[in-house]
């Protein structure tokens, strides 16, 4: 029988804020969960803390709501420990990228084959609305008490240095591109980042759906709204690394289109690269039966509890009489 | 000749950093056991790649020895400042065998003997009317009855070489380290063959440089046999009929091994002295033998970022149902703090090892000190359950790292599992480790999963409120057991609940696990007595062995003393070390810190306070004299209440 998007929802109550972008991820994540058929014992949602911590909650698969900044290393444990698991790690801006950011980057030189989605709204919700690291310089969201004094990171621009595989970037608006992009990141080979702008519509007051979707900025001619938003896919924009001579090339392009930022803001795969040989292949080159004789999967003891690790080798080199 | 000293001495090979200090003291550990012989020997080094002093003292006897002494029999050195730092614990009739090519050496041309040291062997020299000259330490020595053993290790070297006709030998200075050794063999008498074939051992892996040190090592033992024929020397190594089911383990490796057969498969670490060793050692090792099965076992080691990624990458590695560990030193437990919580409120069995060395901060890192268990007992914001295991010697060590693998199933709770640099740097012979001796136990884990055990909503209830506060564990990928966890508190299935009603059942739950741990775990592994008495002393770790050296050498003197060697520090076994300690009159607290963790710990726990406190804090272990010292004086009554060792260079 095929799984429905209602197998993936919890009854929690959702206590997120009207109008919150969180519902928009949310939803890509479960229609792209059923999309995929996962089934939800085979799947495990990671959250960091936050507003977006809480999303495990309310989806139906296995959900390890671990602590602040630490959300990768909890899932990459996980997934190395059980590769036959579908592991998605999700979390805020300050998360992923504040507090979590030495994890981010030396998550991006393993390549552990899983996906990371940022819930990127550039403030601190939950602890009522601070500057968060995607916030630009001198921006003043109505809770600051100054403006920004901090310049913002570039997500995409540090997920690609770190070495992340695959990198996109979503609007929580956009249930049905997101969700296509989740997709996508699951189906990759290797680590695959998603950072998706999420308005809060009670913190942020500058980054708002209404600014992204252009409500400020009419067409005088058409007297429709202009969205900041467009497609990369639309412009004909590839980021896929076909092969290994088009890296440089390939990288040069994302950091130019990751920095454009106010009236045009790109959407959709920034770069795709599978080239690059994933943790769990790094592994089988030194462990060859280590996806189907995983950490989780042997068996250490006999049926009579004895253990069956044979140390012997080991032991008889500190035998005296050697 | 007088009488003379077999099978019991203590020898000391000293030199720069990367010198091969550790290479010659291992072989000649390995000899002394080929040889029958028991051994216990430490290292003792900087913070420091090479160059900086480093030495290595090893007890050999005819019977198991546990612990170091103060002084030295036999100090075998290649450069000047091992003879700087050390001729003043030359025993009388002991030996120093030098370099001829480095006496004219004066102590300010030694750059690594820092101005403290200098000043307290300028002290000695200016005291005894001597010069400040490496000849003048030697002096200094002789005056006491030290023989003196010139080796002239760069003649020696080029007669080498000419005799093997390869005049490039001369240069490999490198291989002095087991010239000295094989001097120092030789005037103890010790067999030529058997030493040869420890040698051929150490070096193993490299046939031509083993061959090479064999000749080498020949070639000295002949010469200083010939030269110092007549030297009449006191002391003498023997060899015996071996113990088939001797061992001589290494405590880096202790551990690791316990965690191979405990069926540890996954372990994170960041580089830490000095409990790297651990990882590294399973790494080198991540392919396992299996009995009977046809396959092999492995274990992912992933070293990570840091300490924080190291414990929540073994927390999700336990979730799956690996057993999974992280070994680290104390700042790289500081950082664990946090999510030792998140696995305590999670109930997520996940076994830390940690090796203390001396801190706060960064300390002195590569030095022993017991200064965590203040900590260990209490690290995290807020409450929850966690058990913490002390091992006090190598041997300890492997079956206990087996056993915190079972408690840390057995009660679905973080598993502390202390050791330390005196154990991880040290060497000892032993019985064999019995890889059978203790059963795997993983608790409670449900496979299948029944629909009794569903809530509501059909989820999985991880965290089951019942009479037994150990709810039956699910591991991720289970199929039809979904649940949750997470840091805030949670409901049964293991979602965000504030309610105060359930707050508190989920606490009493959580918390009621320690009380189920302390009846079932067995005494033995609580704490153990030895020896009787009206004193009585109370310590743990690896004070262990000058503690029971100290006791055989006071009980031959007719001197009776009791020891409880406390190992389960949480939850405090109260009742068993309140009734160990009932009828004794004066209890000693004898410690590797400031304060004197466990003394406080057991008057918080039972209410009992010490009489006589004997701590260390300098960074080098407890020695046999030491203990042996103190505790005489507390016999004798003119014991200060608290009495600071200080030996150790």
């Amino acid at each position: 029988m095929a799984l429905k998007l209602s197998d993936y929802k919890t009854d929690v109550h959702n206590d997120w804020c009207p109008g919150c972008g969180d519902f928009g991820i949310l939803n890509a994540i479960q229609m792209a969960l059923a999309d995929m058929q996962v089934p939800p014992y085979k799947a495990t949602i990671f959250s960091g803390i936050g507003c977006s911590g809480k999303t495990p909650h309310f989806i139906r698969t296995y959900g390890i709501h671990t602590l602040h900044g630490r959300v990768l290393p909890f899932a990459q444990g996980a997934k190395l420990a059980n590769p036959d698991l579908e592991m998605i790690a999700v979390g805020g801006d300050g998360d992923g990228l504040g507090i979590g950011a030495g994890h981010f980057v030396s998550a991006g030189r393993r390549n552990v084959d899983l996906v990371y989605i940022i819930f990127n709204n550039a403030v601190y919700g939950l602890t009522k609305g601070q500057a968060a690291p995607t916030l630009k310089l001198g921006m003043k969201t109505k809770s600051l008490p100054q403006p920004n004094v901090n310049n913002s990171v570039n997500p995409i621009a540090l997920a690609l240095v770190a070495g992340f595989t695959f990198l996109a970037r979503g609007y929580s608006y956009d249930v049905r591109h997101l969700k296509d992009l989740i997709n996508k990141a699951v189906a990759h080979k290797g680590l695959a980042f998603i950072d998706v702008l999420q308005p809060c519509p009670t913190y942020n007051d500058i980054n708002t759906k209404e600014w992204f979707q252009g409500l400020d900025k009419v067409d005088p001619e058409t007297h429709k709204a202009m969205p900041r938003m467009y497609k990369l896919e639309e412009t004909g924009y590839d980021g896929v690394v076909h092969n290994p001579d088009e890296i440089n090339q390939k990288m040069a392009q994302v950091i130019e289109k990751s920095n454009e930022w106010g009236d045009r803001i790109p959407i959709g795969i920034f770069y795709q690269n599978e080239h690059v040989p994933t943790y769990q292949e790094r592994i089988t080159a030194r462990i060859p039966d280590y996806m189907e004789n995983s950490p989780a999967a042997q068996q250490i003891a006999d049926k009579n509890d004895k253990p069956i690790t044979n140390i012997g080798r080991l032991l008889s080199d500190l035998q005296v009489d050697k | 000749m007088e009488k003379r000293t077999t099978n019991s001495l203590s020898w000391v090979i000293g030199g720069a950093q990367g010198s091969g200090v550790d290479s010659a003291a291992n072989i000649f550990s390995r000899a002394c056991a080929a040889g029958g012989l028991h051994v216990f020997g430490k290292r003792e080094y900087y913070s420091n790649i090479k160059g900086e002093h480093s030495y290595f003292t090893v007890r050999v006897s005819d019977i198991p020895v546990h612990s170091h002494i103060n002084e030295i029999n036999v100090l075998t050195s290649f450069d000047a400042e091992t003879v700087f730092r050390h001729f003043e614990d030359v025993t009388p009739g002991g030996a120093i065998i030098y370099d001829s090519d480095v006496v004219k050496t004066l102590l300010s041309e030694v750059p690594t003997v820092d101005d403290h040291a200098a000043a307290r062997i300028k002290n000695s020299l200016e005291k005894s009317g001597l010069g400040l000259s490496m000849q003048d330490a030697l002096e200094h020595a002789k005056r006491r009855g030290v023989l003196l053993f010139q080796v002239p290790f760069f003649q020696l070297l080029q007669e080498f070489a000419q005799k093997a006709n390869d005049p490039s030998l001369s240069k490999l200075t490198r291989m002095v380290n087991v010239m000295a050794l094989s001097a120092s063999m030789a005037i103890m008498d010790f067999d030529n063959d058997v030493l040869a074939r420890a040698i051929q051992f150490i070096f193993r892996a490299k046939k031509k440089v083993a061959e090479l040190n064999v000749s080498a090592s020949a070639h000295v033992y002949n010469y200083a046999k010939a030269k110092f024929a007549g030297s009449n020397f006191a002391y003498g190594l023997k060899t015996r009929p071996i113990d088939k089911n001797m061992i001589i383990a290494q405590g880096s490796q202790s551990s690791a091994l316990g965690k191979m057969v405990a069926g540890c498969r996954f372990q994170t670490y960041y580089p830490i002295t000095p409990a790297s060793d651990d990882s590294e050692f399973l790494e080198a090792n991540e392919i396992l033998d299996l009995n009977d099965t046809g396959k092999k076992g492995s274990t992912v080691v992933v070293q990570t970022e840091d300490e924080i990624a190291a414990i929540a990458m073994a927390i999700g590695s336990a979730l799956t149902g690996a057993r999974s560990a992280t070994a680290t030193s104390g700042p790289g437990f500081s950082l664990m703090a946090e999510a030792l919580g998140w696995a305590g409120i999670n109930e997520v069995p996940v076994v830390i090892s940690l090796y203390q060395r001396a801190g706060p901060s960064t300390g002195l890192p590569t030095r022993h000190e017991q200064g965590d268990l203040n900590f260990v007992v209490n690290a995290g914001h807020g409450e929850f359950p966690r058990i913490v295991l002390a091992s006090g010697d190598i041997e300890e060590s492997f079956y206990d790292t087996i056993k915190v693998f079972n408690l840390a199933d057995r009660y679905q709770m973080p598993v502390i599992h202390m050791l330390d640099k005196a154990i991880a740097n040290s060497v000892t012979t032993c019985q064999n480790f019995d890889p059978g001796k203790i059963a795997i136990d993983r608790g409670s884990i449900v496979r299948q999963v029944m629909d009794k055990d569903k809530g509501a909503a059909g989820n999985y209830l991880r965290f089951k409120l019942s009479d037994n506060p150990i709810s039956p564990r699910v591991v991720l990928g289970t199929k039809d057991a979904i649940f949750w966890n997470t840091g805030d508190e949670h409901t049964e299935e293991g979602h965000i609940t504030e309610d105060p009603e359930l707050r508190v059942q989920m606490m009493d739950k959580r918390m009621d696990k320690l009380g189920v741990a302390l009846r079932e775990i067995p005494d033995g592994d609580k704490a153990v007595a030895y020896g009787s008495g009206d004193v009585a002393i109370i310590s743990w770790g690896s004070t262990k062995g000058a503690i029971l050296d100290a006791m055989e050498k006071l009980e031959a003197e007719g001197i009776k003393i009791k020891f409880i060697q406390v190992r389960l520090m949480s939850p405090f076994p109260s009742e068993l070390v309140k009734s160990m300690l009932k009828g004794c009159k004066v209890v000693v607290d004898i410690e590797m810190n400031y304060t004197g963790q466990l003394g406080s710990l057991m008057r918080q726990q039972t209410g009992i306070e010490w009489n006589y406190q004997i701590v260390k804090y300098n960074g080098r272990p407890m020695s046999l004299d030491e203990v042996y010292n103190a505790v005489i004086r507390i016999k004798g009554g003119d014991a200060p209440r608290r009495q600071v060792l200080k030996s150790g260079a």
